[in-house]
């Protein structure tokens, strides 16, 4: 590390400040400002992708595009999303239901019993983390849609391979804020290992378990490729049956956005605009929830 | 005051007993659990090279890395040579767009978190880094449809510019050789950047804010302006740091599918030096082709991509974890 700054200054004019400091100063304003020109410039782009959505999307979105299915010809104008909208939450809901108690019970047995296989599988929760959603949507592929065709559940399946690392890194991050006093407590009453992590760890967690819950069904509501390989989609009807070919709003939006008709791409914008909408209600939500139920603050009188 | 000895059949013994066994029998339930954490990636390996054994079979292992011409309607059952499917374009196009990406991301993440830990009014912190994590909220097919409709118009005189005032240099020439006409590695490395920014941008806070500050006191003690404090009491000590956020960051830029694919052009029939050209990379060309995958062992060779895909991202994961997990012991 060179240190300029330690170097005595070669001349000092007792009076007047030193020549050098304006050149420091100047650079010093300088590069300030252009960290905070760059720092402007991110939540500008932050603005023009939501402003642009929110425009092009408010143009068509209203009831006939809550409540009715697309038309069969893609050109026609009309028609609207419902179908993706139910299925998204079907999907989606499936994935939870699978992804949330095998993450919670993942993350207990890395923090709580910790041990070699333990180390293993924090290790491999993050190699999860990194392994790209359309690889996953191949894996559902190879392992579900080849032996029972293109469905709801598998594609609930390969969304709840996404959040499983997802719940178990945030589970697992909450669960170590848990004072040890407490686990101390419950232990010397005789109580077991068992109750004790189910009686008293995860509800002094829950709130920050929920948090990571909705921040992972959040990404899980906004992924398209896995769906692309395992739910396929359908346009046609609302399907409830999840072991049927269904359609979610992020398929939707993809299918009608590259189709070159006009009508398909207002339906599309109008599509993103809801997605967006989901997503950031669960974020924001996910957030707020954090701030006001993190373990250590607000909880002792 | 002693409490009678109980013998070995008493209830008490008989309730302890019984704790024991569901404690353990928890124990076993939430092991299990981690087991199947590995058992997914595991299985994951397994089941992609099952699915890619007919093509490798017929075409051989190797044939797949030494061509850049994805021809589908060219394979037929019988034939083996030459190998219909190249896939070497995906990997370079994988590569040419993930690198475009880090060098326009990471400068920027770099910039913007040291703002929010170091520079920013305390009360604008918190907000300004909720919606640089915003960015990271907005859906890629979102990002993919903004960009065909809002980013390509607007890149479109950079484009042009540059590759007409840099298009006829010799060295950098070929590189930046237009036309641009809009899909392009280019295009997708500018939507990757913004779709990795606020990854490599959360990291490098997290990496800042541990930086010592005595030691950023000390430089400002010593006369030191707020940039030379970062110059020299946060940024040396965080190179490491900002090393293993940028390949975590790669790690997600060598994965995304849909943005990519929606903004690339989807050329699949060989490598172009100019990032002004179309392209496609390994997961565009899987979401592409998958379902309407008709030629002879067409979906085998896409999992021949898919296998290489998983391959390179846990390679890029794993060594970003290293770093950073490296970089946290040294600064803590």
């Amino acid at each position: 590390m060179s240190t300029g700054l330690l170097d005595p200054p070669t001349q000092s004019p007792p009076l007047s400040p030193p020549p050098y400091g304006t050149r420091r100063r100047f650079v010093n304003t300088a590069r300030t400002t252009v960290l905070a020109l760059v720092m402007a410039a991110t939540i500008a782009i932050l603005l023009w992708v939501l402003g642009y959505v929110a425009a092009q999307g408010l143009q068509y979105l209203g009831t006939e595009f809550l409540t009715q299915t697309p038309p069969g010809n893609p050109s026609d104008p009309g028609g609207g999303f419902v179908n993706g909208i139910i299925g998204s939450f079907i999907v989606v809901g499936i994935a939870t239901v699978i992804s949330v108690p095998l993450g919670v019970a993942g993350a207990v047995h890395i923090v709580e019993y910790g041990g070699r296989m333990a180390r293993y599988a924090s290790f491999f929760t993050d190699v999860m983390v990194g392994v790209p959603t359309i690889v996953t949507g191949a894996f559902v592929y190879a392992l579900w849609v080849v032996y029972f065709g293109f469905s709801g559940l598998a594609g609930g399946i390969a969304l709840a391979l996404v959040m499983l690392p997802l719940v178990i890194r945030a589970t697992a991050e909450i669960l170590r804020l848990v004072p040890t006093e407490f686990r101390e407590a419950s232990l010397a009453l005789g109580i077991t290992r068992a109750r004790t992590i189910i009686s008293v760890v995860l509800p002094t967690a829950i709130s920050g378990i929920v948090t990571g819950v909705m921040l992972a069904v959040a990404r899980a509501m906004g992924e398209t490729a896995p769906l692309l390989l395992t739910v396929l989609g359908n346009d046609l009807f609302v399907e409830f049956n999840p072991t049927q070919r269904m359609s979610t709003l992020s398929l939707q939006i993809f299918g009608n956005a590259i189709t070159g008709f006009h009508a398909a791409q207002a339906r599309a914008w109008a599509g993103a605009l809801t997605l967006i909408a989901i997503v950031l209600i669960f974020t924001i939500t996910a957030r707020l929830l954090a701030r006001r139920g993190s373990i250590g603050k607000g909880r002792q009188p | 005051v002693s409490v009678a000895p109980t013998g070995p059949r008493s209830p008490l013994t008989h309730t302890r007993e019984r704790l024991r066994r569901g404690d353990a029998m928890f124990h076993t339930v939430v092991a299990a659990t981690s087991v199947l954490v590995i058992f997914i990636v595991a299985a994951t390996a397994v089941f992609l090279v099952f699915q890619a054994v007919p093509a490798l079979r017929q075409y051989g292992i190797g044939s797949f890395l030494g061509s850049d011409r994805w021809a589908p309607s060219e394979a037929t059952p019988t034939s083996h040579k030459p190998n219909p499917y190249g896939i070497l374009q995906f990997i370079y196009g994988t590569v040419l767009t993930s690198v475009i990406a880090m060098l326009i991301a990471v400068a920027v993440a770099v910039a913007v978190a040291l703002f929010i830990t170091d520079l920013a009014p305390l009360w604008l912190r918190r907000p300004l880094s909720s919606l640089v994590d915003l960015l990271a909220a907005i859906p890629s097919v979102v990002y993919g449809f903004w960009g065909v409709f809002a980013l390509l118009p607007s890149l479109a005189p950079i484009g042009t510019w540059l590759s007409t005032a840099l298009g006829g240099l010799p060295v950098i020439g070929p590189v930046l050789a237009g036309p641009f006409f809009g899909p392009s590695y280019f295009a997708a490395g500018i939507v990757l950047a913004i779709m990795v920014l606020p990854i490599v941008a959360a990291l490098c806070r997290e990496v800042f804010t541990i930086a010592s500050v005595a030691e950023k006191e000390a430089a400002l003690a010593l006369g030191a302006t707020k940039w030379e404090m970062l110059r020299m009491a946060v940024l040396p000590r965080s190179r490491s740091g900002i090393m293993g956020a940028s390949i975590l960051g790669l790690g997600r830029a060598i994965g995304e599918t849909i943005a990519v694919t929606m903004v690339i052009g989807n050329d699949v029939l060989g490598i172009s030096a100019s990032i002004f050209h179309q392209g496609a990379t390994m997961p565009s060309v899987i979401a592409n082709e998958f379902t309407e995958a008709t030629q002879p062992v067409h979906v085998s060779a896409l999992f021949v991509v898919a296998g290489w895909l998983f391959v390179i991202a846990l390679i890029v994961n794993i060594i970003g974890k290293l770093i950073i997990r490296r970089a946290g012991e040294t600064i803590a």
